[in-house]
């Protein structure tokens, strides 16, 4: 059977997610993204006009397996997301969002309250509702309750690039989730990628460390190529860490005496 | 309701001063190997002492900033309403006691400059003028920002400051972001340079970001403009107050602007010489300080210090600027505030950002953010 990722009405050969922030042209950030073979990219409503048919980012990004995903970044509020996931959907012709609700916009940490307030909303309103979102296992859950179609919590602070940091929390999202469960933030390298598909994420989400390396498209290639070796170990069940060194049997081997 | 004058009055400046002036090396080294640079970090990173570790702070500032911003150089433009001033600023063009003609744009003119600037390219628009309050007051400034909402996606201003309620009724018009600088946080100097009008009020003008911050705004911009006091200390204090407010109005951002005094109309040049080789070791310092806040440079800046200093930590500028009323089509010859340095066009500025491997970006935000469509 082949191994593909559905969400909502869409199936993905790519468990790789990818962005369009901070590349330094539209252009290699067109050549990376085609290069990881990505089906599902992520776009700032505030950085693109969505009303121009000749927008820059959305030129870029016009082939037939790519699907936007217009995220709502820069929005404080449930209110601030509901309306400008409309205006998204109306525009860019697509339900989806990427719900970002942070009030800070310092570390951009995404406000659990005002996301569920807006998930329901939004679910409510139609739309296939991918939120970003703490490891917080019972915020999934209550999310899952109000229709997500996914959950998106983040490894480590979005553009830190630290990786995994929040792994014991989504071991338990990834266990407890009936939705697929997309890592999303902190990913700063295929080793991470890998490492999150390992645990059993349903797919990575990863932008700042494609668009900042020094090669944007060998740095593509390399994420997908993680995130296959990922899935593929995670399929075929990795055989178990050892805790301790395992000689001998010494407080049992009485038994066999 | 907390102040920054409460945190701003346990500070002295005279031992600020002393403190900056009396590190070693050995304390820069010191700084310089923490991941995380405190407010304390800061004043070591702008002392003398740090000067030869300025290669060093560049490398980590430029990779700090790409992480944060990627490869990106926002771009904004300033658009003066008025030169009509009722202060006397020493340094300032629209001070007023210069006898020069004064102009403030009506509608028609305010939407011919729109016209020009949107044929330019940009998105995000900075609004100026002095301080008259009857003829551009926050009625004008209302009637200004509602004019002007549908063609940019992001609009700022730089007027003078006002009160927490007159701030609100701006949000609810679209406004976006205010930019307030202090000049200097040495009250005693302070008062010589604004000897008349209502900017001769220091703890006013000290506790205008607050009032901003009360009033919800999305981003206030910081700074001190250098040359009438010892831009170390006056930069420490800008970092205490961007700290300060990072703490209390935690959903707001902050930039940073770096103005040096440039030449104008009227008398006094700068008392304090800011070097380039200052500018560039305060704005690295900045970026280790923090890695989120937006770094603004202007077009004071001459063509060969813009060009180095965009993957050294800033993250926006302008380009083309008139700091006169009506300075793009309507009356060119109208008093400036003061010369701007680089006069490259738009395009030029656009080219040379590109050829460094970064984008410009012109929109970073939604009118719909504002509910706004």
């Amino acid at each position: 059977m082949k191994d593909v990722l559905s969400i909502a009405d869409k199936t993905f050969a790519s468990r790789l997610f990818t962005g369009t922030g901070k590349f330094s042209s539209s252009q290699k950030m067109r050549d990376a993204v085609l290069a990881s073979e990505s089906q599902l990219v992520t776009v700032a409503l505030k950085r693109v006009e969505v009303h121009n048919e000749s927008d820059d980012i959305l030129v870029h990004l016009k082939e037939n397996h790519i699907n936007l995903l217009p995220n709502t970044s820069g929005v404080r509020t449930a209110k601030e997301a509901v309306f400008a996931a409309q205006l998204a959907r109306e525009a860019l012709e697509t339900n989806w969002i990427k719900l970002e609700v942070h009030p800070d916009p310092k570390f951009l940490l995404p406000d659990p309250i005002e996301t569920l307030k807006a998930a329901k909303e939004l679910v409510d309103l139609g739309f296939v509702v991918m939120p970003y979102i703490h490891a917080d296992p019972v915020l999934c859950k209550r999310l899952e309750d109000v229709g997500v179609q996914c959950v998106m919590p983040l490894g480590a602070p979005i553009g830190s690039n630290k990786g995994i940091m929040t792994k014991d929390f989504l071991e338990i999202i990834i266990e407890q989730s009936n939705v697929p469960v997309i890592i999303d933030a902190g990913i700063g390298a295929p080793s991470h990628a890998a490492y999150a598909m390992e645990l059993g994420a349903d797919a990575v989400l990863v932008n700042t460390a494609i668009a900042v390396s020094q090669n944007p498209v060998a740095m593509g290639v390399a994420f997908k190529m993680a995130v296959e070796a990922g899935r593929m170990a995670y399929l075929a069940k990795l055989a178990p860490i050892k805790q301790h060194a395992v000689a001998s049997s010494p407080l049992t081997s009485f038994l066999n005496e | 309701m907390s102040n920054f004058k409460d945190t701003f009055e346990t500070y002295d400046w005279d031992t600020l001063e002393n403190e900056i002036y009396s590190f070693t090396s050995f304390d820069v080294e010191n700084v310089l190997a923490k991941s995380r640079i405190t407010l304390e970090d800061f004043k070591v990173l702008i002392s003398p002492e740090a000067k030869p570790f300025i290669e060093q702070m560049a490398q980590r500032s430029s990779a700090l900033t790409k992480k944060r911003f990627g490869n990106t150089i926002q771009m904004f433009i300033p658009m003066y309403l008025s030169n009509e001033c009722q202060n006397i600023c020493t340094y300032c063009g629209f001070s007023m006691i210069n006898k020069i003609r004064r102009k403030t744009l009506s509608d028609k003119e305010i939407l011919e400059e729109v016209n020009h600037i949107k044929n330019l390219g940009y998105d995000h628009i900075l609004l100026v003028t002095g301080e008259a309050n009857k003829t551009v007051g926050v009625s004008y400034l209302k009637k200004a920002i509602a004019l002007i909402r549908e063609h940019f996606s992001n609009i700022s201003i730089e007027v003078q400051p006002l009160d927490q309620e007159e701030y609100e009724t701006l949000i609810q018009e679209g406004l976006y972001a205010v930019l307030v600088y202090q000049e200097t946080y040495h009250k005693a100097t302070y008062k010589t340079h604004h000897p008349k009008g209502k900017k001769s009020n220091f703890d006013y003008r000290l506790n205008t970001p607050d009032r901003l911050g009360k009033a919800g705004i999305h981003k206030i911009g910081l700074g001190a403009l250098f040359g009438l006091e010892d831009w170390r200390v006056d930069s420490f204090y800008t970092a205490l107050h961007l700290k300060y407010l990072q703490k209390t109005y935690w959903k707001t951002k902050y930039s940073i602007s770096f103005p040096r005094l440039r030449p104008h109309q009227g008398e006094v040049q700068p008392k304090v010489e800011m070097t380039d080789s200052d500018l560039v070791q305060l704005i690295c310092a900045y970026r280790l300080l923090d890695e989120d806040v937006e770094l603004s440079m202007s077009t004071r800046e001459s063509e060969i210090f813009r060009n180095n200093i965009i993957n050294l930590g800033i993250t926006s500028i302008s380009a083309e600027s008139k700091t006169n009323p009506g300075g793009y089509v309507v009356d060119p010859e109208s008093l400036e505030q003061f010369e701007i340095s680089d006069v490259r066009s738009t395009d030029e500025i656009r080219k040379m950002i590109e050829s460094q491997g970064y984008e410009v970006v012109w929109k970073d935000w939604d009118k719909s953010y504002s509910n706004f469509v």
